[in-house]
């Protein structure tokens, strides 16, 4: 199996999808010819074709107006936000467009479209290049919310969004796209040699609301989803505490059996997300596990988030949660 | 279904790819070709000076037509100084991304006239607004060099204090308005700057920048109606440099020009080449008078070209003919400026390389002054307690709480 970087990974979900589907359409500001600015879309254009596979105008706004208007006559397009930081413009067609459609239309028109997007920080983006706004989406009904992490996740849960028929927001953590990240500035490893880096080139799919598992203990239920489920492995790895780590992938709708099952059998648990603390999708699981877990817990759920601030240019490493964060946190859910 | 014979989706092509022949032939106008407009014109007045190109500086470099300003050698002398010291500044800057630092950058490389000879039209008391691309203007508005660099390295006098990407700058003092990554949102915001000012009675006018690419986005249609609306003392400039990053202009304009669209809005319009300096400066001080006498806002198209990649990221060979800026469409505008001076015997290359020395010299030594307060591979940082001021004028007692827990973790 070739291995894959995750740039590559989700090059080779577009590439077999727009294979498979003639109604699959790739737009976004410089993916046509240029094939992105992280190069997501590279060699698309020359091998599908210019109608399939095109820059549109600087519009995010446009953009999603458009998506949506092909999406509702019949067409599956794919269309990029070229950073997250940039997607509110096209806020108002997402939230109360694409999201209501189904609904207010009584079902008679539905809006099969992907917004990938690239999310998060690290990359010494100051604050309108490294936001993480998956919870000002997941809080919208009517939209499905995916956060992928790996190469190979990264192709199976596009592959998903795709073919499902409500429009996803899909974020790919940029932190990641050309090697896992561990909470580590100055020791930034490639993909290379990483069992998630093993990606099929043909067709997959990982099922939109099902997490991953991607370490197994008995002791903590850790629950992260981009580019922190490394950070959050670097951690429990520190902490030498025996966690189950949770990739969530899918936010919206997610894994609650997984979560459930998992601290029945630790019976603490601790939530990672970069976005802000406030109005998080960590609060929402935090409610939700009490409701369902209330007397299997041993000890109050921990958040480590980002900060309820802006995301710093200089000083990200102050802001973004580190190893040692999370593993204090670990720790602490051990002490009750 | 109902199915006809005809092609698929349209997508334009750029006009040159890699391996192509560049093609230029947007310069063709000459000084003569446009009169100076009438300060109240009406719109129609204004419609061949929205499709053709205000030029002042012929192709021998002399100053012709109507709209030259008749600036004094002093004035033109302080422009070429402040292109070059742009000029000079920005490679300076280059150089200290590519050894790290600072992280990020974007020069102004071909485009330097437009941003100084534009604010040296105003008054000092006027608002600019604008994007990364006119950081010339405050040298105009005598910005320290050595705060500047410190704002791109993010260091410990970074006035915005580490929060922002280099080359986002803040100069409240210049009335040079804190610049956002978000393209375009500056320019509809102006028309509410601007409308301050009227509200106040004020003899302030505001200028805005846009680029071609960002012109596709909702603000510039927002900022032309309601500036026409509400009448703004507000110069709307698109800056019309063909590329946003790798997409041609026209996926922003289908080929047609950017001054035409203030037509329909009711706002008298003209394209300028944005390489002259004197026709930027005429056509921008004539906006200014329009606005200060209440006859509403101007809308400009400023020719150009990006001659440099977009960023420090960017790698234009990809995506354009490798050499384009060499046929420097419309001219190097500090090589313009300068042959114009020699010609009328106000300038040598002689005293130009020893402004150019000079100004080597100052960059140099603001360089050494900046990296005292640290620089992005060494340190020292700004206070990360940075991340916690002004998020709102006060702390609110959930961000004095994370506040304390992230000097736990810093100060251990």
């Amino acid at each position: 199996m070739p291995n894959m970087n995750m740039v590559q990974s989700v090059n080779s979900a577009l590439d077999n999808m727009l294979d498979r589907d003639a109604d699959i359409v790739i737009f976004g500001e410089d993916v046509g010819y240029f094939g992105g600015v992280f190069r997501t879309s590279d060699g698309l254009q020359e091998k599908h074709g210019k109608h399939r596979v095109f820059d549109s105008p600087l519009s995010e706004g446009g953009i999603a107006a458009t998506a949506f208007g092909m999406g509702i006559n019949g067409l599956r397009p794919v269309v990029e936000i070229q950073f997250a930081d940039y997607i509110f413009p096209a806020y108002d067609q997402i939230v109360n467009e694409m999201a209501k459609v189904r609904h207010r239309s009584g079902g008679e028109f539905w809006c099969p479209v992907t917004i990938r997007t690239p999310a998060g920080g690290g990359i010494r983006g100051g604050h309108h290049h490294s936001q993480s706004p998956e919870a000002q989406f997941t809080h919208t009904p009517g939209l499905k919310v995916v956060y992928c992490s790996t190469p190979f996740n990264s192709k199976g849960l596009l592959i998903s969004a795709i073919e499902d028929n409500d429009p996803v927001i899909f974020f790919e953590p940029k932190r990641c796209y050309r090697g896992p990240f561990y909470g580590d500035p100055h020791n930034v490893p490639t993909w290379k040699e990483h069992p998630e880096a093993e990606v099929p080139e043909s067709y997959y799919k990982i099922p939109l609301g099902e997490a991953r598992l991607a370490m197994e203990g008995d002791d903590c239920t850790v629950i992260a989803w981009g580019a922190m489920v490394h950070v959050a492995e670097q951690a429990i790895k520190n902490s030498g505490i025996s966690c189950d780590l949770l990739d969530l992938q899918t936010l919206v709708p997610w894994d609650r059996d997984a979560v459930v099952k998992s601290i029945e059998k630790t019976g603490r648990c601790v939530i990672v997300h970069e976005a802000p603390k406030t109005s998080g999708f960590g609060a929402e699981m935090v409610a939700s596990i009490q409701e369902r877990c209330f007397y299997h817990l041993e000890s109050p759920i921990e958040r480590v988030t980002g900060w309820d601030t802006p995301f710093p240019h200089t000083t990200e490493w102050d802001y973004m949660p580190s190893p040692s964060r999370i593993a204090e946190a670990i720790q602490k859910t051990q002490e009750e | 279904m109902v199915k006809k014979e005809t092609k698929s989706i349209h997508v334009p092509d750029a006009p040159h790819r890699p391996g192509d022949e560049p093609k230029f032939e947007q310069w063709s106008w000459k000084p003569e070709d446009l009169n100076l407009l009438k300060i109240d014109c009406s719109v129609e007045d204004a419609e061949n000076h929205a499709t053709g190109l205000v030029r002042v500086l012929d192709d021998n470099h002399e100053a012709k037509g109507e709209w030259n300003p008749d600036l004094t050698s002093d004035e033109l002398i302080l422009g070429l100084e402040h292109m070059l010291r742009m000029r000079i500044f920005d490679e300076r800057m280059m150089k200290m991304q590519r050894t790290g630092k600072l992280s990020f950058y974007m020069r102004s490389f071909g485009e330097e006239a437009i941003a100084i000879a534009q604010t040296m039209a105003l008054k000092s008391q006027d608002w600019l607004f604008p994007t990364y691309r006119q950081p010339g203007a405050q040298f105009v508005r005598g910005r320290d060099m050595v705060s500047m660099i410190c704002h791109c390295i993010g260091n410990e006098e970074d006035n915005v204090k580490g929060r922002q990407m280099p080359v986002h700058y803040t100069y409240r003092e210049g009335r040079y308005i804190s610049v956002s990554s978000p393209v375009g949102t500056q320019f509809s915001q102006a028309v509410g700057v601007a409308l301050a000012s009227k509200y106040k009675q004020l003899d302030e006018v505001t200028i805005t920048w846009i680029g071609d690419g960002a012109s596709a986005e909702g603000d510039y249609h927002y900022a032309l109606n309601f500036a026409s609306i509400f009448k703004a003392p507000v110069i709307l400039n698109v800056v019309n440099n063909q590329w946003a990053i790798s997409t041609h202009s026209n996926f922003a304009s289908n080929n047609q020009n950017f001054a035409i669209r203030g037509i329909p809005y009711g706002i008298p319009s003209i394209r300028v080449d944005g390489n002259d300096f004197l026709a930027l400066y005429s056509v921008t001080k004539w906006a200014r008078e329009r606005a200060a006498k209440d006859l509403g806002p101007t809308h400009i198209e400023v020719l150009t070209y990006r001659a440099g990649a977009h960023s420090s990221s960017d790698d234009p060979s990809r995506y354009r003919p490798k050499d384009s800026n060499n046929h420097w469409p419309g001219g190097d505008p500090i090589e313009r400026l300068k042959l114009h001076l020699i010609q009328k015997k106000d300038w040598s290359e002689k005293k130009h390389q020893e402004l150019e020395k000079r100004i080597d010299a100052e960059v140099m030594d603001a360089y050494k002054e900046a990296v005292k307060f640290g620089d992005l591979a060494n340190g020292p940082y700004p206070s990360s307690d940075a991340i916690f001021t002004e998020v709102y004028e006060n702390p609110p007692w959930h961000l004095l709480e994370q506040w304390d827990e992230m000097k736990r973790w810093r100060d251990e």
